[in-house]
């Protein structure tokens, strides 16, 4: 078994970040474990512009965005093993993985980072009735043969879901000669970025009905037609509604789900909420010396809100090798109304800022953000625009933690703030 | 004579039958309608070996029930297919129920069936705690268990081919006529003669028979939805669970399966032979009658639905005979379930009915009885590394979800049936029947598959005859 100081499983952006924000804090010993051919993850295959306008303030692809870490990287002495797939983490910290040229290995580490993405959910988890014929594909998977195979999965598309990578797929289709019918989404309102919605849909006419399901999928051997039916406020199809589409292809995206499968194993604490580890501001699982970051700990909208997180990680990661330990009793985090989950799920007594991510469960116009120490309020941000779509966050300096006297806080939306 | 014997369609019953016939010093034939084998029932279905206690005493189904199952685990050992003998209960939910137990009890001991057991409430409840706290009792039967079902198939199909029998895929037949002394048999790549033919259509049995002029049984399809449940629930129950039957059939059933996920279905409903589609209605009525059972059963981790159709007849046993409209030509048709179960007894009744239309069967010297295949994620760490030694791509993983290798999708499409399709491989290696349901390993089985075939990626198809994935290039085209 080989030592190492801290082991990253997955080089993504998420990884990548975590790793060299561990590097400048001092560690020299830092292995990174990809499961690709190559590091950068998904954003090897967001071959569209739109990454890095916070961070870099500049508009970059996914393989450029990507690439500008992995040059950061290899100015420094991270070693990144790629082919390598993980297959077992204990709740000691070994790591148990598999490659072609290393064989099967095992690793101690010191601390280790979790930064294994997530995944696309697929039709069976939202059982569409239907044929089981060809022409269904998850959009990742989609966009994968689009644009690191080079093929294209078919020639009229209907979309289900509006998830950004549906709504991005729409116009990379439509841009290599697709028709795309329709955007079908089952909510009343769109679940991808506003800027989305319309450069991707607005801009090539494709209509995007909300509140519509795909009711029935037809076809005996490759897809010929969907059913799409409007539903009602319980999201139950209207009998009377339906509308055919004569199609080839369905693309899917209807979310996405951190996977987290090595992070259960190892005894990792997850939240049903985000299906991610529970963490501590520093994003500290509930193993010691064990970290998640990205889209593991939960999904992400924006790249950019990826790698800060991850840096802060990697910062802590840094500290725990230092031998460092947060102090300070803990204060939980609870879900107000409107508010699906937060980020972290509990901070430490004590601690400097510490900053919220979550998401609301509807949309909101002139709301506030409140968080509250019982009946107390310690802070309360107004806020124009929310929905379930973007993710929101807050940051509380430490003045204002300081108040809080009862060991739980909650974050809620006041409707109607003026 | 081009053969002595052609065995129609290569499920579950015609590569059982292949697999007893190829023993023996005889020309084989199995013409497959499909472009690979357990393409029909065979592959959607409760994948459950029964005990045999539900069949009426004195029934074909009753005997070969019982039969198959006594054989099920040793065929399973040699020809290396996932098997596990789980034993299952029926649940008594009712005082009704209680008396369908005591009926079952009885025809399974008139049957034969090995080591069954009425339990009370609290017996039942600590072998499953998860059960419904209605719960009464139970009839408890050890020999049940659970099998891959396809693999099986296979594997009995890739050993009779080992042993000298001809496998024709995407061979439908389309014609038959009655010969001097046999058949002369029409397929799309041209016609072959027989002495003997053995009908094992499936849902399309019926069909076959009216092409030999014998109109003496009609299949009437009978659909039943599933669902797939993750692994995270497949531990849920650790025995077959069987509601009381009743005269639409055995009811909802959950159970593990031999790859860790929890199963649960079927419903019943008349259909078209080729209707696999999955219905809203279908599937509530399968979700909610499941959780009666079983009521934690946690639907939102549910992987994948299909739905399978049953052959059932319009004769309440199986058909398993010499036709009497076409001499030489044998029924092994309407077998719905315990069909899976029978399936070894009935390679060998047929063998029999052959034997006693006139066919002289001579053992073969050396046959090959005997099956493996590499499963990566079970060797041991040792074994891994040994293996990676000699060929690399057993190290890189394909399917993350259920550690399925490259070197293992490679080995699979070399094989004496290799697939050539995404679903293919699937069944054969497992990969992509994980919770991403191939989300990210589809691509690159498709990429594989027409590397070690030698044909253009847009020509892999996801299963049968014309479920294509890809319509060509794009614009920039495949060009790195």
């Amino acid at each position: 078994m080989t030592a190492h100081e801290l082991v990253v499983i997955g080089g993504g952006p998420a990884g990548l970040a975590a790793a060299l924000a561990a590097w400048e804090q001092g560690v020299r010993d830092i292995l990174i474990l990809e499961r690709d051919n190559q590091a950068g993850g998904i954003l090897n295959q967001c071959i569209h512009n739109g990454f890095g306008l916070h961070r870099f303030q500049e508009e970059l692809t996914g393989p450029e965005y990507a690439g500008r870490f992995i040059d950061l990287v290899k100015q420094t002495d991270i070693q990144i093993r790629t082919d390598t797939m993980v297959l077992e983490l204990t709740e000691d910290r070994v790591l148990h993985t598999v490659s072609p040229q290393y064989g099967y290995e095992t690793f101690r580490a010191g601390a280790v980072i979790l930064s294994m993405g997530c995944r696309e959910r697929t039709r069976g988890a939202i059982s569409i009735p239907g044929a089981r014929c060809s022409g269904i594909f998850t959009a990742g998977a989609a966009q994968r043969f689009l644009n690191i195979e080079g093929y294209m999965v078919g020639k009229r598309v209907v979309i289900l879901g509006s998830g950004d990578i549906g709504l991005i797929m729409a116009r990379r289709m439509t841009l290599e000669g697709a028709k795309v019918l329709a955007c079908v989404e089952l909510m009343p309102y769109s679940g991808g970025l506003t800027r989305n919605i319309v450069q991707c849909l607005n801009d090539f006419d494709i209509p995007l009905y909300l509140s519509h399901t795909v009711t029935d999928v037809r076809g005996r051997d490759r897809l010929e037609q969907v059913v799409v039916s409007q539903v009602d406020e319980k999201r139950r199809p209207i009998p009377g509604t339906e509308m055919v589409f004569d199609c080839d292809t369905l693309l899917l995206s209807v979310g996405l789900l951190p996977e987290n499968e090595l992070s259960r194993q190892a005894g990792v604490e997850i939240d049903p909420r985000t299906n991610g580890p529970v963490v501590w501001e520093n994003r500290e699982c509930s193993i010691p010396g064990v970290f998640a970051c990205g889209n593991v700990l939960h999904v992400h909208d924006l790249v950019d809100y990826v790698s800060a997180e991850s840096e802060q990680a990697g910062k802590a990661a840094a500290a725990y090798l230092r031998g460092e330990r947060p102090a300070g009793t803990e204060i939980r985090i609870t879900n107000g109304s409107g508010v699906a989950y937060t980020v972290p799920q509990h901070f430490h007594r004590g601690t400097d800022a510490v900053e919220f991510f979550f998401r609301v469960r509807a949309i909101y116009k002139n709301a506030a953000i409140r968080v509250m120490d019982g009946q107390t309020q310690i802070a309360r941000f107004k806020r124009e625009h929310m929905a379930p779509g973007e993710m929101e966050n807050v940051k509380l300096p430490k003045v204002l933690l300081d108040r809080v006297q009862g060991d739980t806080l909650s974050v809620e939306i006041e409707e109607g703030a003026q | 004579m081009d053969y002595d014997v052609v065995i129609i369609g290569c499920g579950i019953v015609g590569a059982a039958c292949a697999y007893e016939l190829a023993k023996h010093d005889l020309r084989v034939c199995v013409l497959e309608a499909s472009n690979d084998v357990a393409n029909g029932t065979t592959k959607a279905n409760s994948a459950i070996v029964h005990a045999g206690f539900d069949p009426l005493p004195g029934t074909k189904m009753a005997r070969l029930n019982v039969r198959g199952t006594a054989m099920m685990g040793e065929l399973c050992r040699k020809l290396d297919v996932p098997y596990r003998n789980n034993g299952s209960l029926v649940l008594s939910l009712s005082e009704s129920d209680d008396g369908i137990l005591q009926k079952l009890y009885a025809q399974g001991v008139a049957n034969g069936v090995p080591g069954l057991a009425l339990l009370d409430r609290t017996q039942t409840l600590s072998m499953e705690p998860n059960l419904s706290p209605a719960v009464r009792g139970s009839l408890f039967a050890p020999s049940a268990g659970i099998v891959n079902p396809w693999e099986l198939c296979l594997a009995l199909a890739e050993t009779a081919v080992r042993n000298g029998a001809e496998l024709r895929l995407s061979a439908p037949v389309t014609a038959i006529a009655q010969t001097a002394g046999g058949f002369c048999l029409t397929t799309p790549n041209g016609k072959l003669t027989t002495r003997y033919a053995v009908n094992c259509a499936g849902v399309f049995s019926d069909r076959i028979a009216v092409m030999a002029g014998d109109r003496s049984f009609r299949i009437q399809p009978a659909k039943g939805e599933y669902f797939l449940l993750d692994k995270s629930e497949g531990t849920r129950v650790d025995h077959v669970i069987f509601r009381c039957p009743s005269e639409l059939g055995k009811g909802v059933l959950v159970t593990p399966t031999v790859h860790g996920n929890l199963l649960v279905g079927p419903n019943a409903a008349p259909c078209d032979a080729d209707d696999v589609a999955n219905t809203a209605a279908g599937m509530d009525f399968v979700r909610v009658s499941a959780q009666r059972s079983v009521p934690g059963i946690n639907f939102r981790d549910n992987i994948r639905n299909f739905a399978g159709v049953r052959a059932n007849s319009d004769r309440p046993d199986f058909i398993i005979e010499a036709s009497a409209a076409a001499p030489g030509l044998i029924h092994a048709a309407g077998i719905r379930s315990p069909g899976l179960s029978a399936a070894p007894a009935i390679g060998l009744e047929v063998l029999e009915l052959l034997r006693q239309a006139g066919l002289e069967l001579r053992k073969k010297e050396t046959i090959i009885d005997s099956r493996k295949r590499v499963r990566f994620h079970a060797l041991s760490d040792e074994e891994k590394n040994e293996l990676i030694r000699t060929d690399p791509r057993y190290g890189r993983v394909i399917c993350r979800c259920e550690t399925v290798t490259e070197g293992e999708i490679v080995a699979c499409l070399h094989t004496p049936i290799p697939p050539v399709s995404v679903n293919g491989v699937k069944r054969r290696v497992g990969a992509g029947m994980g919770r991403c349901q191939g989300g990210f390993c589809g691509p690159r089985v498709q990429e594989i598959i027409a590397r070690e075939l030698g044909i253009d990626p847009t020509k892999v198809l996801m299963d049968w005859e014309g479920t294509w994935v890809l319509s060509g290039e794009t614009k920039g085209g495949t060009a790195q």
